[in-house]
């Protein structure tokens, strides 16, 4: 065999991209994502076709303000799920940016890589709900917002140290 | 099942051949302290072999089980290749307890036929003479069904030689990582891709007939169950919910998966219908619950809760609903899988801010610390319930390291590229 042959060939057509795009809109129900379940597969990345440029087209047109250097990395403590002073100030910025132009946004919640894989993944949820929350008790319309978790999964940086955690407890908006 | 359930996805898996593959390899770090002595003496075949060193690959075996000790070829006196050549006083003076002898011969279809015997030199008794075939490909399955007869023949314990393992591995490069599920034979050897991505893959779980996985799979930009068959390209998109879809666990039937949603805005863990396509709700607490595992007989679900302020093990009666806390040594239990026995389990325990797989004994309570290693997870349970694997972090590296379920035996399997990590051992293939 060549190595030629890892590359996968995938069947991705444009309906399965549509009905992936309407299922991933914020405001699919509950409902509609179980009976869509088993309909909406892609392809798995390979090439230039990365899986991000399928969900992307499920998000609304517009893209986050990050001007004027607001923080997009919001950072927690080991094992918590609370925002720090630091956060909440560059959150308000995002707060009242999202209200006066709503786009949808991405909240990606990460966690170090001690404890276990879907543990971990329970708890970078609750860290990305917490800028949820508070985003929506700010005045954001919450079908906005979606709420995504990679655990320990996509660290920012690799290493096995204090400074490597720290940085990989994490919350994204983008 | 209905025609339009599973969506067809070209997958090309790729048979590595055994030379040029990253496999993993073995190093014993500890094994018992009185090992069995056996020879495996080279079994011939009048033309050479092709490819694969069965004696080697049935010594490495029984090495690798930690209870045995195999002696070196080069130390050998005669190399008979059935009981009849054998004198047992060449073994017996060298303190051979065992000894495997083998003919290997092409039949008239080509296969290759082996007859192999195991004999009891300090008795001067054979113990068994079996015949094996297979196609030249097949020459490890000789090999690995070898070792299954003489191990359980010798400890009465049914080989686990034959079975296979699921693992991720994650490749740093291309400013990102690489995501590959993999599936290898139980000692390393055969790997096989059976997913790529640049998004992440994760928690990959047998179907109890061995032929199927599931896992989860971020490849839509979300996590999301997948069904994968081994053979073949079949596979199906199980569950796209918002938020968490992780964790899956196939019941012992083969009927349902375990699986973990957090639709409804915090981690439950359902159970879903593979035939009806119905998920059932099986908790409901404001807490992450997360993590399941059915127990052998199908009737109760071990689970990871943080229900009490710190992640502890927890265990569902199904028809009762009924929920007792299983662990209470630490403040940090999680990650359940039982052994075949249903009375052991093995878990990530935390001691002292350093996470190590730990076993307890749920008639006892008595719990017990397996690995000295650091940031040890996912621990998976051979079928046999002898071994178990897990991931461990050899210098900023993930690799995968055995233990006996005893901790009399610990050997690594280091990689040579990438990430290894959340092993899945096989159940019996046969």
């Amino acid at each position: 065999m060549k190595c030629s042959a890892f590359k996968a060939i995938f069947l991705v057509s444009t309906l399965s991209l549509l009905i992936t795009a309407c299922s991933s809109s914020p405001s699919t129900t509950d409902t509609d994502a179980g009976s869509s379940a088993g309909t909406t597969g892609t392809g798995i990345s390979n090439g230039g076709v990365t899986t991000g440029s399928v969900s992307d087209g499920g998000l609304s047109s517009g893209t986050l303000d990050t001007s004027g250097d607001v923080d997009t990395v919001f950072y927690f403590e080991y094992d918590k799920a609370v925002l720090t002073p630091d956060s909440l100030v560059a959150l308000r910025i995002h707060a009242q940016r999202l209200i006066a132009n709503p786009v949808s946004v991405r909240l990606e919640g990460h966690a170090d890589e001690r404890g276990t894989r879907e543990y971990n993944m329970a708890l970078g949820e609750r860290r990305a709900y917490a800028v949820q929350e508070f985003l929506i008790l700010q005045g954001v319309d919450g079908s906005i917002l979606e709420v995504i978790s990679y655990g320990e999964e996509q660290p920012e940086v690799m290493g096995s140290n204090d400074a490597a955690w720290g940085l990989n407890r994490r919350a994204t908006i983008r | 099942m209905s025609t339009g359930s599973f969506f067809k996805v070209l997958l090309i898996i790729i048979l590595f051949s055994s030379k040029a593959s990253a496999e993993l390899t073995i190093e014993i770090t500890r094994g018992v302290d009185n090992p069995t002595q056996i020879a495996v003496v080279p079994i011939q075949l009048d033309e050479v072999l092709p490819s694969v060193d069965i004696s080697a690959v049935v010594a490495e075996d029984l090495l690798r089980s930690g209870l045995f000790e195999a002696m070196p070829r080069a130390n050998m006196l005669s190399n008979p290749d059935d009981a009849k050549q054998v004198y047992f006083r060449d073994w017996r003076i060298v303190g051979m307890e065992y000894l495997v002898v083998g003919k290997a011969t092409r039949q008239a279809d080509q296969r290759i036929q082996v007859t192999f015997s195991l004999l009891e030199v300090p008795g001067e008794r054979r113990l068994f003479t079996q015949v094996v075939q297979g196609t030249d490909n097949e020459l490890r399955d000789i090999a690995h069904y070898i070792s299954d007869k003489v191990f359980e023949a010798i400890t009465g314990i049914r080989g686990a030689f034959s079975t296979r393992l699921a693992y991720v591995t994650a490749t740093p490069g291309g400013g990102g990582l690489t995501f590959r599920l993999m599936v290898s034979d139980a000692d390393g050897a055969r790997e096989r891709l059976m997913l790529e991505s640049r998004e992440p893959i994760m928690s990959p779980n047998w179907s109890p007939d061995g032929k199927e996985l599931v896992y989860v799979s971020f490849e839509t930009g979300r996590p999301a169950i997948f069904r994968q068959r081994l053979m073949g390209a079949q596979r199906e998109q199980l569950t796209n919910f918002r938020g968490l879809n992780g964790a899956p666990a196939w019941s012992p039937d083969g009927r349902s998966l375990a699986l973990v949603l957090s639709k409804d805005g915090n981690p439950e863990i359902y159970s879903y219908n593979l035939a009806t396509k119905k998920f059932t709700r099986l908790t409901r607490h404001f807490s992450i619950d997360t993590e399941p595992n059915w127990t052998p007989d199908g009737k109760a679900i071990v689970f990871t809760s943080d229900r009490g302020g710190s992640p502890q093990i927890y265990k569902l009666q199904i028809s009762s609903g009924k929920i007792e806390r299983l662990t209470y040594t630490g403040s940090y239990n999680a990650r359940p899988r039982l052994a075949p026995d249903g009375r052991t389990m093995v878990m990530v325990h935390r001691n002292k801010g350093v996470f190590h797989i730990a076993s307890q004994d749920l008639v006892t309570g008595d719990l017990r610390v397996l690995t000295s290693t650091s940031l040890d997870e996912s621990p998976t349970v051979a079928p046999n319930g002898a071994m178990l694997l897990y991931s461990t972090k050899v210098g900023d590296k993930g690799v995968l390291a055995a233990v006996s379920i005893d901790a009399g035996v610990k050997y690594l399997l280091p990689s040579r590229q990438g990430d290894v990590r959340e092993p899945a051992w096989s159940p019996f293939l046969r």
